[in-house]
């Protein structure tokens, strides 16, 4: 089922299939989110905005609005 | 390369330890310069390779590839797309995470397109062992053509062997990773051949960022720009194409590199600590006791070296003006030089202090925490989290907390930060509030336990405080942008702080002060000190014949009349005529001419106003100098007979210090960071503006 990083679930891992927004994927692909590659939710702060996820042992933090960009395959 | 000194520049991805390498190279042998043309710190050091070579090292801002997203990352790609350029470095160090291999390598494989010799620094060799990956390294050279070593930074090992590489002639690697593509390898040439450049890569970026490129000239860039539209060649188009081919022929590389990668959980007790350290309510009082921390840091164990500091200036202008012969050149040392002096150092305990736990929060990893879990709510108030660290930064002094913006990436974020942040109390507010609160506030305690004058001192951080995120709030809605506001960013793993860095940070933060400020700080000393001593000539010499006719009849002794002259002299000084002309104006406030002239004063640099007063009072009283406290107490008004410094007068001053933009060097560096007057004359205007609306209030609703 075809969703986007921001309704993933704590703990829940999925392969990138895409960016919906090609601005921020340029600036997602450098820090080596490539289409293909395991991303894993770990946890969102407080207030549930923003997220942290774990891409190829890189822990990252993303808006929700940039998480929501990015299609998930799982 | 000539005489033996050849420039090497560092670089790397942010968290990757090019600071620690750098320290390490350079020892206290650095400063920090402009980059030409552009606001950006560049911090430069020297460093004895071998017995011959004597290198440059300059530090570049971390950055992920030769694209740039903020202020900071443009000048990497400008540096290493300029071959012209002064600051082209003859090497390059790339500082490797060894643990994060993967997005490490898109950097070096631009810089080896750009054919720039380059070295591979492998840092974090003693993680990488820990989570049990294990790099072929040879392989890794040789499959690159670039020299690899291992280094441990923090500890500073493999730094004589990097140091012995760079010392021996390095060429560039002959890989060729980004292939480019044929329908746009005409447009390339035109650009290469036109601006005589030494690879098709290099043209290809000044085709796809020529706005980037600061070092071209209008001309310059409008040939680009019409030859790419001649060849329809579009920026960007062919970026993500270009990323995604550098991680293919990375990819490729690891597995054949990497031989046993890391552990799947050696992260596990840094996943843990942020459990504790983001958790929804237990994340937020962490943050808040760590601020409280800083704050009793600042407050308490800054009070010792100032009273030293305080106590050592005061001894030594008294001596001065002992033991110097008479004469308006000594007394200028003694009185104005000396003391403006004292007037920098004594902030300089505050400010390391403060700026030591920055650096630890940032080198441990949690300020990054930090800014996670405040950035929703800082964006509500139109800021970033990474406003965060700037407003703390505020604390101590606006001028490196404004250059602490430059890492925000989107420009109204970062002006409302750069606009807000002065509201934070400094520490150069803090004598004032302190002499003030300790004069109109009760040292009795509340339930016996809260300090009210503490709680008073206290309610003036959180006012400016509040007062900075309302504003802030208020611009979001005035100020337009159509650019966009990223947070993206890496969360390190968390780490003991490496000291030396932390110390260097202090050496720097408190560089940028002493030198920023303190020249202004020591030049309006000085011209106060003239406009306190000098005045219309008739009107000074008269000063012994007025007063002895005026008190002729009074019987006063003669330390009395030299008090009176003295007073008169100050009154009629260009200083007294100063603080009268601006009288009927802060009237309404509450204020005098000696409250005047201390305001004048502070428009300089809000500390003046302490040692204004103290002049003041000073001169026109006797010589064994009260302690200022006193002295003020016991001024009395004329108009009412009751005490000058009355609680409604008190609490005026306190708010229209909370609120005034009075710092010329806050003043100037705004200037600088937002190039040209617009926002620092707006901003004078606004925070002024309010500190007398504000103060107004306050005083007729007291009094």
């Amino acid at each position: 089922m075809a969703k986007n990083v921001a309704e993933m679930l704590p703990g829940e891992t999925a392969i990138i299939a895409g960016f919906a927004d090609e601005q921020i994927g340029l600036k997602l692909l450098e820090l080596g989110l490539l289409p293909g590659t395991a991303i894993r939710f770990n946890f969102t702060a407080p207030f549930g905005d923003p997220v942290c996820v774990s891409v190829s042992d890189v822990d990252l933090s993303l808006r929700i609005d940039e998480a929501s960009t990015i299609s998930v395959i799982n | 390369m000539e005489n033996g000194r050849i420039r090497i520049a560092l670089t790397g991805k942010p968290n990757a330890g090019k600071s620690s390498l750098f320290n390490h190279l350079t020892g206290l042998n650095q400063k920090i310069g402009n980059f030409p043309g552009v606001t950006v710190d560049k911090r430069m050091g020297y460093c004895q390779l071998d017995n011959n070579t004597h290198a440059e090292i300059i530090d570049l801002p971390g950055i992920y590839s030769l694209y740039p997203r903020t202020l900071d990352e443009k000048i990497v790609t400008e540096i290493f797309s300029d071959q012209k350029s002064e600051l082209y470095p003859d090497k390059v160090v790339l500082i490797a995470d060894a643990t994060n291999l993967k997005n490490c390598m898109l950097l070096l494989t631009q810089l080896i397109d750009l054919r720039i010799p380059t070295v591979v620094a492998l840092n974090m060799m003693d993680l990488a062992a820990k989570s049990g990956l294990s790099i072929d390294v040879k392989r890794l050279s040789s499959l690159l053509d670039v020299p690899v070593v291992m280094i441990n930074a923090r500890k500073g090992h493999g730094i004589y062997e990097l140091k012995r590489l760079l010392a021996e002639p390095l060429s560039a690697s002959k890989k060729s990773v980004f292939q480019i593509e044929d329908e746009i390898k005409p447009v390339i040439a035109i650009i290469r051949n036109h601006f005589t450049l030494a690879t098709d890569y290099e043209a290809y970026h000044f085709l796809q960022q020529t706005d980037n490129l600061i070092f071209l000239t209008q001309e310059q860039r409008a040939f680009v720009k019409a030859v790419a539209k001649e060849h329809q060649f579009f920026p960007h188009k062919y970026q993500g194409a270009e990323t995604v081919m550098r991680y293919g022929f990375i990819q490729e590389l690891l597995n054949k590199a990497i031989v046993k990668p890391s552990h799947r959980d050696w992260k596990k007790v840094s996943h843990g600590i942020d459990r504790v350290l983001t958790h929804k309510v237990g994340g937020y009082l962490i943050f808040f006791g760590v601020l409280f921390l800083i704050f009793q840091a600042i407050f308490a164990w800054a009070q010792i070296p100032m009273d030293f500091i305080d106590s050592s200036f005061a001894r030594l202008s008294n001596n001065l003006s002992r033991e110097l012969p008479e004469g308006p050149f000594f007394e200028l040392i003694s009185q104005g030089i000396v003391p403006g002096i004292g007037g920098i150092v004594i902030f300089i305990p505050q400010i390391a202090i403060l700026f030591a736990c920055i650096a630890i929060l940032e080198e441990s990893g949690y300020m990054a925490r930090v800014v996670f879990l405040m950035d929703k709510a800082m964006r509500k108030f139109g800021l970033n989290g990474k406003s965060v660290v700037p407003l703390m930064s505020g604390w101590a002094c606006a001028i490196p907390a404004i250059m602490a913006t430059r890492t925000i990436d989107n420009w109204k974020e970062r002006l409302i930060t750069i606009f807000v942040t002065p509201f934070m109390s400094c520490s150069a507010r803090l004598p004032v509030f302190t002499i003030l609160v300790a004069l109109i506030i009760p040292d009795v305690k509340l339930f016996g336990f809260f300090n009210y004058q503490g709680l008073v001192l206290m309610g003036l951080y959180l006012l400016g405080f509040l007062a900075a995120i309302f504003s802030a709030w208020a611009m979001k809605f005035i100020l337009k942008t159509t650019e966009r506001s990223f947070l993206m960013m890496e969360l390190p793993t968390y780490r003991m702080p490496r000291w030396p860095n932390v110390g260097y940070t202090i050496i720097e933060k408190t560089k940028t002060f002493v030198f920023e400020a303190g020249r202004v700080i020591l030049a309006i000393s000085i011209i106060l000190w003239v406009l306190k001593s000098y005045g219309p000539l008739d009107e000074m010499n008269d000063a012994n014949r007025v007063v002895k006719a005026e008190s002729s009849s009074l019987q006063l002794s003669e330390a009395e009349i030299d008090n009176r002259v003295a007073a008169y002299k100050l009154e009629h000084s260009y200083a007294g005529k100063l603080g009268k002309g601006i009288e009927p104006l802060i009237r309404p406030l509450g204020f005098d001419w000696k409250i005047g002239i201390a305001l004048v004063s502070s428009f300089a640099a809000r500390e003046v106003f302490v040692g204004t007063i103290a002049a003041i009072y000073s001169i026109s009283s006797a010589e064994d100098q009260p302690t200022i406290k006193q002295r003020l107490r016991s001024e009395i008004n004329p108009e009412t007979g009751g005490p000058r410094y009355t609680p409604a007068v008190g609490m005026s001053l306190l708010i229209f210090y909370t609120f005034a933009m009075q710092c010329m060097s806050t003043l100037a560096i705004v200037k600088r960071e937002t190039k040209g007057w617009k926002w620092p004359l707006i901003q004078l205007a606004y925070m002024t503006g309010l500190a007398y609306l504000s103060a107004f209030i306050v005083y007729q609703v007291m009094s």
